[in-house]
């Protein structure tokens, strides 16, 4: 249940002057900055690192009109329209167009994160701590650390945007104009989701419940782009209701036109007074809606550390699977229109053929969706492995281990719900490709050769996650280098085969092992080894946990 | 039987000595206070204690048994409260309580509920809106509310106010009463003077002073400034009157001096003979009193002495749960 709180200060407080309220920003910008340095750094590779990408693999791979022609077809199906963009171009499909059609909306999803979790992190996470009580009761005024983070994203942005730019003219040979808009209007449109991101700090006493409010609206705009843009080709009245749709409306590499870029500055100084009034009625600390309460005793059922672990994790097991499935449900409804179009392409560009495989085009299109998949569950196995770190870190594990409760005991229920968490998300992942192929009417594969599909994975997943909870068990400060292993998985599945690398680093990842059905039969002896492996890993995990000092921090 | 014994243990993390020949010995039955500055090794002691941490050497036994290999049987006859609560962000107060109670095999309701009633602790609130001192009071009512031989608190009171603070002392001598061990952590000497039967002080790993408050009642001397009209030189010559320091102004005459708790009643009489204008007395600090007792050490390894009032008897605010909880 949430109620509204009641109003701040007395309306007899004089009104504070602007610049007094803003005391302090800049040197808690250069702050940031500084604190920030790394974080940023890595995303602005990032991102700019996935441009380069882009350049260099459309121009090496759609080089003929025809391919292009191609791929202008399959982003005409409704699924595709859903993820990507509003189709303008498709008629003559430039590389330029290609850019500003299917990137922006991925560009704008990916950096928007960013700015919502570094505004958050830097406002609200910071009050909720109490260390922003101590740098507020220095000469900072009230508004300084929004105004802070906010100058903070811009600046993030605004480099992010310009070496974006750098990349597409010179690598790509783009239009330097419509590049220009193109890039300077997905920042813009960022910093409108980085706007309500303060104004959901405002909002919530909690540093969660902001980041969730703000990602929640990201989600929602993507979607109303989505329906808006399926309704009609180039957008419907509801696309603009997006601030999505108002960079990708800018026709970039098509017909330019920069007037749209007007509705994201507006909308931004907007969500700011916005912000600066709710923020002028809340005391330090409090948010506008009331904190929840909850249950003042527990539930029958939460009586063991295997219901503790699973009541850690339940929330974002249910986040994953509805994300993924959802995706891969999408994705799906491919099935059937890809089998053709792929193979064109691949008889105009072998490149593509040895990224996907040369064989049956539908199962393999299938097969390297798979393949996505089981990343997908790898990622959240090793997130859930780290929340048993995490736990450790905090002194909880200590907490509850003092009690009757023995170290195999604690580390079984972390491993269990992990593991059991990412093998259910593995199996939804590929029942909901199969369901999605099902509804458009594609019959073969047959639904149990996705289930088949997907279970085959379940013994590589278990193996990298064997390794996390090995790192746990013997070098707990580095288990977050499991992440390498992921990062090495995604390299060796994508690019194995393409960039010709050596079979001792391909065969380091477990998932290279896995018989890719339907492309292949089930051969069961990698399986049973990799089962091995797991058993082996796990085992070691467990001696090492026993005999380990806790909490090593 | 003790109920813990600890002989000549070590502990050191890498390069770091933590414990350094530790003696520590709790009686059944009794309230052992463990006492010492910030970093002494009393939690790597406690962690220890419990078989979190594995000893290089020394012996530990833990109501009979082996605090690392009997692990699980031992801790069903214990309850801990860490002296850094950290909780888990999206369970309430309540339902933390109820999961350790349930771990330890259920708890009495009807004692859980006078404890929150007690404590004034709203059991409905989610544990990340939570102070310390909440957070505490949420570990000392699961503990408190299980049915344990031995109570196991690393610093207890050090977020709680002084009025919980007294209905934890209280509850402390019920505890005693009912006949459960309890060893008690602390850095203040006040805390433990309170409620114990014993004391171990402990320092860079190694227990310095042990024995009956008795035994240690040379530690426990009171500081006294006082302005008085007349002459004082008389209390010099008086007993239990240490480190007297007299100055002479328009005012009057200031005296600053510590005396024995036990030898306080002339000390007061005579004072009264010579017309008290102002007067306080604080019970020491426990860094003031490891300054008497090893200010000799630290001068001749080069550390300044420092003034009376630079000692700080505020308790320990180490809040670094915040962050590690998110």
């Amino acid at each position: 249940m949430t109620t509204l709180v009641e109003r701040g200060p007395a309306p007899t407080a004089p009104p504070a002057r602007l610049a007094d309220e803003l005391a302090g920003t800049w040197l808690l910008l250069r702050f940031m900055l500084r604190r920030d340095r790394v974080r940023l750094g890595v995303w602005t590779a990032s991102v700019v690192g996935l441009w380069l990408y882009v350049a260099v693999e459309f121009t090496a791979m759609y080089a003929e009109p025809a391919a292009r022609a191609e791929r202008a077809t399959l982003m005409r199906t409704p699924a595709s329209v859903l993820m990507t963009g509003p189709g303008y171009g498709l008629d003559d499909y430039t590389i330029g167009a290609m850019c500003a059609n299917e990137m922006v909306l991925w560009i704008v999803i990916c950096l928007s994160v960013m700015s919502i979790l570094e505004v958050v992190r830097h406002t609200r996470a910071e009050e909720e701590s109490s260390r922003s009580e101590l740098v507020r009761a220095a000469v900072v005024g009230r508004h300084a650390p929004a105004f802070a983070a906010m100058a903070l994203v811009v600046v993030a942005n605004l480099v992010i945007a310009a070496l974006s730019a750098l990349v597409l003219v010179t690598v790509g040979h783009l239009a330097v104009f419509d590049t220009v808009v193109m890039v300077g209007g997905s920042a813009l449109t960022v910093l409108v989701f980085a706007a309500v991101a303060v104004v959901a700090c405002q909002l919530t006493a909690h540093a969660r419940g902001a980041s969730g409010l703000a990602v929640g609206v990201l989600g929602l705009m993507a979607l109303v782009r989505g329906a808006g843009d399926m309704r009609r080709e180039h957008g419907s009245a509801l696309s603009w209701a997006s601030p999505i749709a108002w960079t990708q409306q800018t026709r970039a590499f098509v017909d330019v036109r920069a007037w749209p870029l007007v509705l994201p500055v507006v909308a931004v100084v907007v969500l700011v007074v916005v912000a600066v009034v709710l923020a002028g009625h809340r005391d330090f600390g409090a948010g506008m809606f009331a904190d929840r309460r909850g249950r003042a005793s527990a539930h029958q059922a939460l009586r063991s550390p295997l219901a503790l672990a699973w009541r850690q994790q339940r929330t974002a097991l249910a986040w994953w699977t509805l994300g993924t499935v959802l995706m891969w449900l999408a994705t799906g409804t491919y099935v059937k229109d890809v089998g053709p179009v792929l193979e064109d392409m691949v008889a105009q560009n072998p490149v593509i053929g040895q990224v996907i495989g040369e064989k049956d085009m539908t199962d393999a299109y299938v097969s390297l969706i798979m393949l996505y998949a089981a990343l997908a569950a790898v990622g959240y196995g090793i997130s859930a492995v780290l929340r048993a770190r995490a736990e450790e870190a905090a002194g909880r594990t200590e907490y509850v281990l003092a009690g009757p409760v023995g170290r195999g005991r604690w580390l079984s229920a972390q491993l269990v719900v992990a593991g059991a968490g990412a093998g259910a998300l593995m199996v939804a992942e590929g029942l909901a490709l199969g369901t999605g192929a099902y509804l458009v009417g594609a019959h073969d594969p047959s639904l149990g050769t996705y289930a088949l599909a997907a279970v085959v994975y379940l013994p590589a997943v278990a193996v990298v996650l064997g390794v996390a909870a090995a790192l746990l068990g013997w070098m707990p400060r580095w288990t977050g280098a499991s992440w390498a292993f992921l990062v090495l998985a995604f390299v060796v599945g994508m690019f194995g085969d393409a960039f010709h690398l050596p079979d001792a680093v391909q065969h380091v990842s477990p998932l290279r092992w896995v018989p890719r059905v339907p492309v292949e039969d089930v051969s069961w002896l990698p399986v049973a080894g990799l089962c091995v492996v797991a058993a082996v890993l796990f085992a070691g995990a467990f001696a090492g946990f026993r005999r380990r000092d806790i909490p090593v921090v | 039987m003790s109920a813990i014994e600890i002989h000549d243990l070590h502990k050191s993390f890498g390069t770091t000595i933590a414990l350094d020949g530790l003696d520590l010995v709790v009686q059944p039955g009794q309230i052992a206070g463990f006492l010492g500055p910030n970093g002494s090794g009393k939690s790597t002691t406690i962690r220890v204690l419990l078989g979190l941490l594995r000893p290089d050497s020394g012996t530990v036994r833990l109501l009979d048994g082996d605090p690392w290999s009997d692990a699980v049987a031992l801790h069903r006859r214990l309850a801990y409260v860490p002296g850094d609560v950290s909780l888990w962000p999206n369970l309430t107060g309540g339902e933390a309580i109820d999961l350790m109670g349930r771990l330890h095999g259920g708890l009495d309701p009807a004692r859980r509920a006078e404890l929150l009633q007690r404590f004034e602790l709203d059991p409905s609130k989610k544990a990340r809106t939570y102070s310390k001192g909440n957070r505490q009071k949420v570990a000392l009512v699961a503990a408190l509310a299980c049915d344990a031989e031995l109570l196991v608190l690393d610093e207890p009171t050090s977020g709680l106010d002084p009025l919980m603070e007294a209905v934890f002392t209280e509850y402390l001598r019920e505890a005693k009463a009912a006949g459960q061990s309890v060893l008690l952590s602390s850095h203040i000497m006040s805390e433990v003077e309170k409620v114990c039967d014993t004391v171990t002080i402990i320092r860079s790993g190694r227990a310095v002073e042990s024995g009956t408050l008795a035994d240690l009642r040379h530690l426990t001397r009171s500081s006294v400034t006082a302005v008085v009209d007349g002459d004082a030189g008389s209390l010099a010559t008086l007993p239990g009157v240490h480190d007297l320091v007299t100055t002479v102004d328009a005012s009057g005459t200031r005296v600053a001096f510590d005396v024995d708790n036990d030898d306080m009643s002339p000390v007061l009489t005579a004072l009264g003979t010579m017309g008290v204008l102002t007067f306080t007395a604080n019970p020491p600090s426990l860094e003031e009193l490891f300054l008497r007792h090893y200010g000799d050490e630290l001068a001749a390894a080069g550390v300044p002495e420092p003034t009376a009032s630079a000692s700080a008897r505020a308790p320990e605010t180490n809040d670094t749960g915040d962050e590690a909880a998110r």
